[in-house]
């Protein structure tokens, strides 16, 4: 199935859970309101004739206005791909966990938590997965501003190039 | 010289500096401590063609049972706390080869916000190899340098006796 | 025995330990030798490979998609370039896309020769991984005369590759895979048929296929457990259409299917299908150029796209969004590895802490596709 023929079907059942469908190249995506994305996966995955049994990637991208969680399921037998996004408020950014469909979900939710921030509802281990436990702030944000000093290492290197002073000639 | 030239040919007149620090550096043993790509690197001159065993370096797993730890690989401020308990473990004297770009300065990862700029923050360094990843020929180079500066450590008398400066032989 | 009464041990392997492929580590709950769990604590390497993207440029991040897996470092340069010429709409020349199948199938050998050599070390056998050494030492003397480095390649560009092939390459590439193959018989006898490693393997750490699946698995991996999906024949890309290969799956001849010595022996049957793809490849690559014309200045337009390209690991996808300037947007890249070591935690339950070693190399992860 054509990836628009699958938002159509997934807009017939879901009527104003689904927000819009953006028909760009090279592949169209579908907004789903972030309360009812787990609904959403379940239809997907269960439903014979889309057989989404597997979430291929998730990933967190931050825009200025919003965090966007996007998610890419494939589906095996049919060879099709769906690309579901929710937007979410940057401050306090939350929604429900996908862990209870596809287990491969558990380590792809942790690392956007580790470095986006989002706060997944429902997950069995929400902890920092790839920067340490006392690390402050959230890097991939676009705001994140590096700070100076980790335990007293600084973060920065000088340079040992010595720039020799050039005289002017007169 | 009439003593000397009365020996058998089967004596050797030397210094003893000389001959404990030909003993010491032909039985350097490396720690593994394989990071990142020059790990492979390292694994490869360990390897049949470039062999560094033949130089008396044979790979340890165990920090206490080492002589030299080859830093091979970026060093993250994750993994920087515990280098430095790596290199608190190794017995004296111990050595340092800051291998690669990465563990020399921070090499292309400077850009980070999770990477130590050079393990020379936290540990000293005797000897750096510049490479991304060094030849195993740079790095054999890296081990012959480490090797001549320790034949000019001295042993028998710790400070020189006319309070000259120490010169190391290029 | 019930009036024992025995404690829980907390151990700590890594992260500098000779097994791990890396730097990872783990907080092992063992009960004497059987473990209660293995939770994997990963991060160790984590370089922000993601976040520079979004400061150097289209061009400029080449190097650094070399170093999210360094012994695939083709299939990471392909996926990059795939994903950036999708978004700005560039064609790939015909030999360009020859030599990037030639290249990434050495590096797929290269990188095999890897994970087959690490994991008879990890059980105890250091002289097969001697002779995997040393195979790998030729083929980088062949890709090093091909684009002049080793390891972290660099090779491909934006719309081609960087350098054509060389002057007689062509003939000591195919003089090379004349010598491979009874060399690969030889490892064989030495290791893959060894009683004791067979019984190390056999029957460890098994995984259903539904389980695969539903933990996201890829390559090796997934084959080992029985399904025949590989990205080269399902989703095709380059030139894969056009050459004629078997893809080797998981058979459970030696103990149950899905288990160690399955995913050591599919690695095994894809070096020889690497050799049949290099050698039609190098048998039919056209003439013509080898770069087509990319501006220097690369502004993709606005959008984003989901490239997957069958790595040496699995099926690596490049998630890339583009906002219109020569800087990338996000960059997102979800590796064969990171699957595979979410599954090590629920799979370590009731192993022996030598099992362990043999899971993790048998999956054949590698720390900076987990920590990018």
């Amino acid at each position: 199935m054509e990836s628009l023929a699958i938002y159509q079907r997934l807009k017939d059942q879901f009527a104003d859970r689904i927000l819009e469908i953006v028909d760009k190249k090279p592949v169209p995506w579908a907004v789903v309101d972030p309360a009812s994305i787990v609904d959403v996966c379940r239809y997907l995955k269960d439903d014979p004739e889309t057989a989404m049994d597997c979430l291929s990637n998730e990933s967190g991208v931050d825009y200025k206005d919003r965090i966007e969680v996007v998610y890419h399921l494939f589906s095996y037998p049919h060879r099709h791909l769906a690309v579901l996004k929710a937007k979410l408020p940057r401050d306090n950014p939350s929604i429900a966990t996908v862990e209870g469909l596809w287990a491969g979900a558990n380590w792809l939710e942790r690392e956007i938590f580790d470095l986006l921030g989002v706060n997944f509802e429902g997950h069995s281990d929400l902890r920092r997965l790839l920067m340490p436990e006392d690390w402050p702030g959230y890097p991939l944000r676009k705001d994140f501003v590096e700070p100076a000093e980790y335990h007293g290492i600084s973060t920065t290197r000088e340079s040992p190039v010595i720039r020799l002073e050039m005289k002017k000639k007169k | 010289m009439p003593i000397l030239n009365s020996l058998p040919d089967y004596v050797l007149t030397t210094k003893t500096d000389e001959v404990i620090n030909w003993m010491r550096k032909s039985s350097i043993w490396y720690m593994l401590f394989g990071l990142a790509c020059c790990a492979i690197e390292l694994m490869q001159t360990g390897g049949p063609r470039c062999d560094i065993e033949r130089f008396g370096a044979t790979p340890r797993a165990s920090a206490r049972q080492s002589d030299l730890m080859i830093v091979a690989g970026t060093l993250t401020l994750k993994m920087a706390l515990r280098t430095r308990l790596l290199y608190d473990q190794m017995p004296d004297p111990k050595y340092v080869i800051a291998m690669g770009s990465c563990a020399s300065c921070g090499g292309l990862f400077q850009l980070a916000y999770s990477v130590c700029d050079g393990v020379d923050k936290i540990i000293p360094v005797d000897v750096y190899v510049p490479g991304c990843p060094p030849r195993p020929e740079a790095l054999t180079e890296g081990l012959i340098k480490l090797q001549e500066k320790i034949m000019t450590e001295r042993w028998l008398t710790r400070a020189p006796a006319n309070g000259a400066v120490e010169t190391v032989r290029a | 025995m019930s009036t024992f009464r025995t404690e829980e041990m907390t151990l700590n392997m890594g992260p500098q330990h000779p097994s791990t492929h890396g730097v990872l580590r783990f907080v092992v709950r063992a009960d004497g030798e059987v473990m209660r769990e293995a939770v994997p604590d990963v991060g160790y390497l984590h370089r922000s490979i993601e976040k520079i993207a979004e400061k150097v440029g289209w061009h400029g991040f080449m190097p650094y998609t070399d170093r999210v897996d360094y012994v695939c470092a083709m299939f990471t340069n392909q996926g990059w370039a795939m994903a950036a010429e999708k978004l700005a709409g560039i064609e790939v020349p015909r030999r360009a896309e020859f030599c990037r199948v030639i290249a990434a199938e050495f590096n797929r050998i290269a990188s095999h020769f890897i994970a087959i050599g690490t994991m008879g070390m990890d059980i105890g056998a250091i002289t097969p991984f001697t002779h995997a050494i040393r195979e790998r030492e030729m083929v980088n003397d062949l890709i090093e005369e091909l684009c002049g480095a080793r390891l972290t390649y660099n090779y491909m560009r934006i719309g081609g590759v960087g350098w054509d092939l060389p002057p007689g390459w062509r003939e000591k590439a195919l003089a090379y895979l004349d010598h491979f193959e009874p060399i690969l018989e030889e490892y064989n006898s030495l290791l893959s048929y060894n009683k004791i490693y067979i019984e190390r393997l056999a029957n460890v750490a098994v995984i259903t296929r539904e389980e695969a699946i539903n933990y996201n698995l890829v390559g090796p991996n997934l084959r080992a457990t029985g399904f025949k999906w590989d990205i080269r024949r399902d989703i095709p890309y380059s030139i894969y259409p056009e050459l004629d290969f078997d893809i080797p799956v998981g058979s459970g001849e030696f103990g149950t299917l899905g288990d160690a010595m399955d995913r050591y022996m599919v690695r095994i049957c894809e070096l020889k299908e690497s050799v049949k793809i290099l050698r039609q490849a190098l048998r039919q690559i056209p003439d013509g150029p080898v770069l087509a014309k990319v501006p220097r200045n690369l502004k993709p337009p606005a959008g984003e796209c989901y490239v997957r390209v069958e790595s040496g690991r699995g099926d690596m996808g490049w998630y890339v969004v583009s906002d219109g300037t020569p800087l990338p947007y996000r960059v997102h890249v979800r590796t064969g590895s990171f699957s595979a070591m979410g599954i090590v935690q629920k799979l370590s339950r009731g192993l022996m802490i030598a099992d362990l070693v043999a899971l993790i190399a048998s999956l054949d992860v590698i720390a900076p596709e987990i920590d990018r």
